[in-house]
C-alpha cells in the first residue's frame, strides 16, 4: 500500500496544473458555502438571541394619544404578556458637521430594566431620569456623524430649538436596521437617527405627560397574534389609532428576516452551482487519467491487487485533491466571512455579530468536499477496476474517426484545422457538454451579476432622476396653509416651487389592508411624476386612486375596484375611491390622487403638507440653515444626497459578494478551459507533435488545441447570455418586495463584459496550456507507437 | 585534409552540407555522444540510405537534418539556411518550407480523412500540389475520403508519403518507412519513394537497419556508434520490387 501512496503523490505532483485547476474550483464551492451558510447561521443566532435578551416586542401599535391608564386595559387582552407604552416623536435635528437638517426619531426608554424593547448600551450611561436634556444615541447615527459621549445636537421641539447632550450610546432591537420607514429603503445614517430619552422628560418636552402615543407588546405562547392586534386596534381606535401591527410588519425585523432568508437560500444554490462543475472536471480528469495508466492498473493488477484496491486507489486520489479544496475553501470562506460580517455590521446594528462559524459548517463542507471528488471520480474508479488485465496491457484502442452527422456541415469548411476541431468535438460530445455547461454557468453567473448592477441603476435613474425632479423636498409637521408654501418659495435660492398634499391612510380592500401616505399632485405638476418602469409618465385622472403596481399587488386590487380610503389625521374621514390607474413604478408603495380631487374629498381648503423646491446650487448652504431655522418644517430630503446614499449603500453592502461571485465565475470557466485543453494536450500529444514536425508553429498548434476550446466557448456564449438573461428575468418577478420591484434591465455592455471576464479566463488558461505546447518533445514522437 | 570529408555528393548541386556535427546527449551524470565529428553532403534528386545498428546514430543525423534538433557542435547548412545555429521559429519555417517527414508509425491526424490529412499540409505550404494529385501518385485517389482507423499500415504509411511530398519538399526524410509493414506492403511504400524521387527530382534519405533496402539508393552511408565508417555509390540502382529480404 505504501507504494500504491508514493504512486499517487508522483502521480499528483505529474498533474498539479489539472489538479490545482479543480481544487480552485471546489473551494470556490467550498467557501461559498462556508461564507454563506455559517453567516446565516450567524445572523439567525444573533437575531434570536438579540430578541430573547432585550425583549423585542411582537406586536406594535401607534396612535395619537391615549392615557397611560389604556395601558391597563391592553394587558388585559387574552394572550398579552406584557405591555409598554411609550412617545414616540420625529423632530427637526441640526447635527453638527452635517448642512442639511436631519431627522430624529425621539423615543421614551423602557420605564424599567424588564421592560420591551430594551437597550443594549455600547458606551456612556443611561440618562438621569428627570435629566431634561440627555439622549442617548443610536450607534449607527453616532457613528455616521462623529458623535460622542457629551456631543450635543440641537432639535426642534415645539417649535424651539432645544439642546440635546449625548449620554450613551446604545443598540436597540427595534432598530437593528436603522430606517424611518415610510418610502425610505435604504438607511441614511447621517440624515435620520433615534434618540432615546427618559420617559418623564420626553412626556414633558412633547406636552405628553400621562399619556403615550404608541404600544409595544409582547405574547404569551401560543397568543393568536391576529386577535391581539384586532383588540388593540378596537382599545385604542377612540385614541387615534393609526394601526397596529406584528413583528411581520416592523420594517427593521422584516428587512432582517428578508436578508436571513436570502442566505439560506443562495448558501444552498450557489455553492451547488461550483461544485456541480468541480465534481464535473474531476469526472473528466479522472477519465483521462485512468486511460493513460491502463498498463499500470494492468501491472497492478496482474501482481495481485484487487479491483476493489485498485477502485479505491484513484477514489483516494480524488479525495486527496479534495482535501485540498476543503482547506482552501474553508480558509478563504472564513476570510470573506469575516469581511461580509463587517459589512453586515455596517447595516445591521447587533451588539455583536461576528462571524463564528460553527463546527458543523465545516464538518458539512468536509461531506460535501469528500462528495463532490467521489461523485466526480467513481466512474473512472470502477472502470479501471473493471479493466481485465491482459486487456489493460494492450495500448487504449486507436481513436476511430467516422463521417460524423457534423460532417455536412464540415465539408462547407475548407479548413483542415477547423474539421479536426470540429471533429473531435463531436467525436466527445458529453466531454464537450461538460465544457459547455460550465462555460455556460460562467457567463450565467457574470450577467446576472452585471444584471443586478443595470436594474439597480435603473431603479435609481427611474426613481429619482426621472420621478424625483425637484433638489429637495420639504415636508411640514402638520397641514398648513398655502401662505407657508409661499414662504419657502420666497427662500434664498429656491428658484421654483410646487406644493403637495400627503395624509397617512389606511387603504381597506377585503380583509386587507394597508397603511401608506395619499400623495396629492397637480395634473400639471413637473417636480414630482409618475414614472413606470418603462420610464413613461402616468397620466393623472381626474378622480379616483392611482395606486403603484406593488401595493396593488399587496391588496390585490385593479382598477375599477373600490376601496375603502380611511384617513388617519384630522377628521379621520372614512371613503369609498375606485382605483382608476395603476402605476407600475419600480420604488416603494406609493398611493397618489389628484390634488383637487383630494382637497375636495377631505373637505379643507388649500392645505399643504410640504413643497418641491428646485434650488441654486450655489446658495445651498444659505438655504439649508434656513430651512433648519423654520419650525414648521418636519424633514428636509435632498434627492441628490438620498440618491448618493442609496448609491453608496448598493455598493457598500452589494459590491463585495458580486464581485467575489464574478472572479469565482472566472474560476470556473479557467478551470474548465484549462483542464480541457490539458486533456486534449495528453490525448492529442502525438498528433500535435506530428503537426510541428511537419512544419506548424507553435502558435498555430495551440491555435489547433485552443481553437476546440473555444468552439465550445462560442456555443455556449449565447446560452451563457440566455440563461443569464432568464435567471435575471426569474429574479426581477420574484424580487419584488414592498420597498421595490427590479426591472429587467440588461444592458448590451453587460453582455460585453461577461464576454471579456470569460475570455480573459479562457486566455490565462490557453497561456498556461501554450507553455507546455512548447515543451512537447517532438523527437520521442517518432519513435512512439500509438 | 583536417577532416575527413566521408560522403561528397558528385553532382553539382550540393544542397546538404554537414560538416564535423557532433551530438551529446547529458542524461543524468553520462555523457553519450549520438555522433562524433560526422560530415557529409548531400545533393538535389539523391536518393540516400543510411544503414546503422540501433544506437548508431542514424536518427540523430535525420533529426538534425529535418531540422528537429541542433548539434552539439558542427556545422549543418540547407542552401542558405544554417540550421546549426537556428532557433525554434527558424527551424519550424525550415521543416514548414523544405522538409517532407515519413514516420515508421505514419502519424496520420486520426481526425482527418486521407485527403484532408494532405490538405492540412498543403494550407500552409509555399508551392504545394493539389492534394489529390499527390493521394493520385501513391495510388490512393479511391481511399480518399477514409480515416486513418479504416486504412491498412500500408495506406496509411502512402497517405503520409502523400502528405509530405504535397508541399513538393526539397527533401524526403524517411525514418524506417517499412519498420512496421508486411513485406509485399513495405515494396509497395519502397516503390513510391523511388517514384517520387526520380519524377519529383526530390532528395530522398532514408534510414533503416535493413540492409537489403541499400540496393536501391544512389548512395549508401553506414554508421556505427557515431562515426560514419563506410560511403558507397551503386552503379545501378536496384528497382524496389527486385529487392529480397
Amino acid at each position: 500500500m505504501a507504494m500504491l501512496h508514493r504512486k499517487l503523490a508522483r502521480d499528483l505532483a505529474h498533474l498539479r496544473g489539472q489538479s490545482a485547476a479543480i481544487v480552485l474550483v471546489l473551494a470556490c464551492g467550498v467557501a461559498a458555502f462556508v461564507t454563506m451558510r455559517a453567516m446565516y447561521l450567524s445572523l439567525l443566532r444573533s437575531q434570536a438571541t438579540y430578541y430573547a435578551r432585550y425583549r423585542f416586542a411582537d406586536v406594535f401599535a401607534e396612535l395619537k394619544r391615549a392615557p397611560n391608564w389604556v395601558a391597563g386595559r391592553i394587558r388585559e387582552i387574552p394572550g398579552v404578556a406584557q405591555v409598554q407604552t411609550r412617545v414616540v416623536m420625529d423632530v427637526t435635528l441640526n447635527v453638527p458637521g452635517l448642512r442639511e437638517p436631519a431627522v430624529g426619531r425621539l423615543i421614551s426608554m423602557p420605564a424599567s430594566e424588564s421592560g420591551l424593547n430594551a437597550l443594549f448600551l455600547r458606551r456612556g450611561r443611561f440618562p438621569e431620569p428627570d435629566a431634561p436634556n440627555e439622549v442617548i444615541a443610536s450607534e449607527a447615527f453616532a457613528a455616521a456623524n462623529h458623535l460622542r459621549l457629551g456631543s450635543r445636537l440641537q432639535a426642534i421641539i415645539r417649535g424651539r430649538w432645544q439642546q440635546l447632550t449625548v449620554a450613551g450610546i446604545a443598540l436597540s432591537p427595534e432598530y437593528i436596521y436603522e430606517i424611518r420607514g415610510g418610502g425610505s429603503l435604504f438607511p441614511d445614517n447621517r440624515r435620520f437617527g433615534v434618540l432615546w430619552m427618559p420617559p418623564k422628560a420626553l412626556a414633558a418636552a412633547l406636552d405628553m405627560k400621562g399619556a403615550f402615543n404608541s404600544a409595544a407588546v409582547s405574547l404569551r405562547p401560543g397568543a393568536n397574534e391576529a386577535e391581539v392586534i384586532a383588540a388593540m386596534v378596537r382599545i385604542l381606535d377612540r385614541y387615534g389609532c393609526l394601526g397596529a401591527y406584528g413583528r411581520a410588519d416592523q420594517i427593521s425585523h422584516r428587512f432582517i428576516s428578508d436578508e436571513i432568508s436570502q442566505n439560506r437560500i443562495s448558501a444552498l444554490i450557489i455553492p451547488a452551482i461550483f461544485l456541480l462543475v468541480a465534481a464535473l472536471l474531476v469526472h473528466l480528469s479522472f477519465s483521462r487519467l485512468v486511460s493513460m495508466q491502463r498498463a499500470e492498473i494492468a501491472v497492478l493488477k496482474a501482481f495481485g491487487f484487487t479491483s476493489r484496491r485498485i477502485a479505491i486507489h484513484y477514489l483516494h486520489f480524488s479525495l486527496v485533491i479534495a482535501a485540498a479544496g476543503y482547506a482552501l475553501g474553508c480558509a478563504v470562506g472564513w476570510v470573506f466571512g469575516v469581511r461580509l460580517a463587517a459589512v453586515y455590521a455596517e447595516f445591521y446594528r447587533f451588539p455583536l455579530l461576528v462571524y463564528r462559524p460553527e463546527p458543523g459548517v465545516f464538518l458539512w463542507a468536509g461531506i460535501i468536499s469528500a462528495g463532490t471528488a467521489i461523485a466526480g471520480a467513481l466512474a473512472p474508479a470502477v472502470r479501471a477496476s473493471a479493466l481485465p488485465p491482459a486487456e489493460a496491457m494492450r495500448p487504449e484502442a486507436p481513436q476511430r474517426f467516422r463521417p460524423g452527422r457534423m460532417d455536412r456541415l464540415n465539408a462547407r469548411f475548407h479548413s483542415a484545422a477547423l474539421r479536426m476541431m470540429l471533429r473531435n468535438v463531436e467525436r466527445r460530445p458529453w466531454r464537450a457538454l461538460a465544457s459547455g455547461f460550465a462555460i455556460c454557468t460562467a457567463i450565467m453567473i457574470i450577467v446576472v451579476e452585471f444584471g443586478l448592477f443595470d436594474s439597480l441603476d435603473r431603479i435609481m435613474e427611474l426613481g429619482f432622476r426621472d420621478a424625483q425632479r425637484s433638489d429637495i423636498t420639504v415636508t411640514f409637521n402638520e397641514a398648513r396653509s398655502t401662505r407657508a408654501a409661499q414662504e419657502l418659495a420666497r427662500l434664498p435660492g429656491v428658484l421654483a416651487s410646487e406644493t403637495f398634499r400627503a395624509v397617512p391612510v389606511r387603504l381597506r380592500f377585503e380583509h386587507r389592508s394597508r397603511k401608506t401616505s395619499l400623495l396629492g399632485l397637480s395634473a400639471d405638476g413637473r417636480m414630482r411624476l409618475m414614472i413606470d418602469q418603462e420610464g413613461r409618465r402616468a397620466r393623472m385622472p381626474p378622480d379616483g386612486l392611482i395606486l403603484s403596481t406593488t401595493l396593488a399587488e399587496l391588496l390585490r386590487v385593479r382598477p375599477g375596484d373600490s376601496l375603502q380610503v380611511e384617513v388617519l389625521e384630522g377628521r379621520r374621514l372614512v371613503r369609498r375611491l375606485p382605483v382608476t390607474a395603476l402605476v407600475d413604478e419600480p420604488l416603494g408603495t406609493s398611493a397618489y390622487m389628484n390634488r383637487r380631487a383630494l382637497s375636495r374629498m377631505l373637505a379643507e381648503g388649500a392645505l399643504v403638507s410640504g413643497a418641491f423646491l428646485q434650488a441654486d446650487t450655489s446658495q445651498q448652504q444659505v438655504l439649508y440653515q434656513r430651512l433648519k431655522n423654520l419650525p414648521a418644517v418636519a424633514a428636509v430630503t435632498v434627492t441628490r444626497t438620498a440618491l448618493d446614499s442609496f448609491r453608496e449603500t448598493v455598493d457598500r453592502s452589494m459590491a463585495i459578494s458580486l464581485w467575489t461571485l464574478m472572479v469565482f465565475a472566472a474560476i470556473i470557466a479557467a478551470g474548465m478551459i484549462y483542464n480541457g485543453a490539458r486533456i486534449a494536450l495528453s490525448e492529442r500529444a502525438r498528433e500535435l507533435a506530428t503537426l510541428r514536425i511537419l512544419g506548424f508553429t507553435r502558435r498555430e498548434i495551440i491555435a489547433v488545441l485552443l481553437g476546440e476550446q473555444a468552439l465550445i466557448m462560442a456555443a455556449a456564449l449565447p446560452f451563457g447570455f440566455l440563461a443569464g438573461y432568464g435567471l435575471l428575468a426569474l429574479l426581477a418577478a420574484r424580487l419584488h418586495t414592498e420597498l421595490y420591484r427590479m426591472p429587467l434591465v440588461l444592458r448590451t455592455a453587460s453582455y460585453g463584459w461577461a464576454f471579456v471576464m470569460v475570455l480573459v479566463a479562457a486566455v490565462v488558461s490557453g497561456l498556461l496550456v501554450g507553455q507546455r505546447i512548447a515543451r512537447l518533445d517532438l523527437i520521442a514522437v517518432l519513435k512512439a507507437r500509438e | 585534409m583536417a577532416t575527413a570529408r566521408h560522403g561528397t555528393a558528385d553532382g553539382t548541386d550540393v544542397v546538404f552540407h554537414v560538416h564535423a556535427v557532433s551530438k551529446t546527449y547529458q542524461t543524468g551524470d553520462v555523457t553519450v555522444a549520438a555522433l562524433r565529428s560526422v560530415s557529409l553532403d548531400l545533393a538535389a534528386g539523391e536518393f540516400v540510405v543510411i544503414l546503422g545498428p540501433s544506437g548508431s546514430g542514424k536518427s540523430t543525423l535525420l533529426n538534425i537534418l529535418g531540422g528537429l534538433d541542433t548539434p552539439t557542435a558542427g556545422d549543418v547548412r540547407f542552401r542558405d539556411h544554417w540550421l546549426s545555429q537556428a532557433g525554434d521559429a527558424g527551424l519550424t519555417r525550415f521543416r514548414r518550407e523544405h522538409v517532407g517527414f515519413v514516420f515508421q508509425f505514419y502519424n496520420l491526424i486520426p481526425s482527418l480523412t486521407a485527403l484532408e490529412n494532405v490538405i492540412l499540409v498543403t494550407e500552409i505550404a509555399r508551392h504545394p500540389m493539389d492534394a489529390s494529385e499527390a493521394l493520385r501518385r501513391v495510388g490512393l485517389t479511391e481511399r480518399r475520403n477514409h480515416f486513418p482507423s479504416q486504412l491498412s499500415g500500408g495506406e496509411q504509411q502512402r497517405v503520409a508519403i502523400a502528405r509530405a511530398i504535397a508541399k513538393t519538399p526539397d527533401i524526403l526524410l524517411c525514418d524506417e518507412p517499412t519498420g512496421a509493414l508486411d513485406y509485399p506492403t513495405a515494396k509497395l511504400v519502397l516503390d513510391v519513394l523511388a517514384q517520387v524521387n526520380q519524377q519529383l527530382r526530390t532528395l530522398v534519405a532514408v534510414i533503416t537497419h535493413n540492409t537489403a533496402i541499400a540496393a536501391m539508393a544512389d548512395r549508401v552511408v553506414r554508421l556505427r556508434s557515431g562515426e560514419i565508417i563506410e560511403v558507397t555509390r551503386n552503379a545501378a540502382k536496384a528497382r524496389p520490387d527486385e529487392l529480397e529480404w
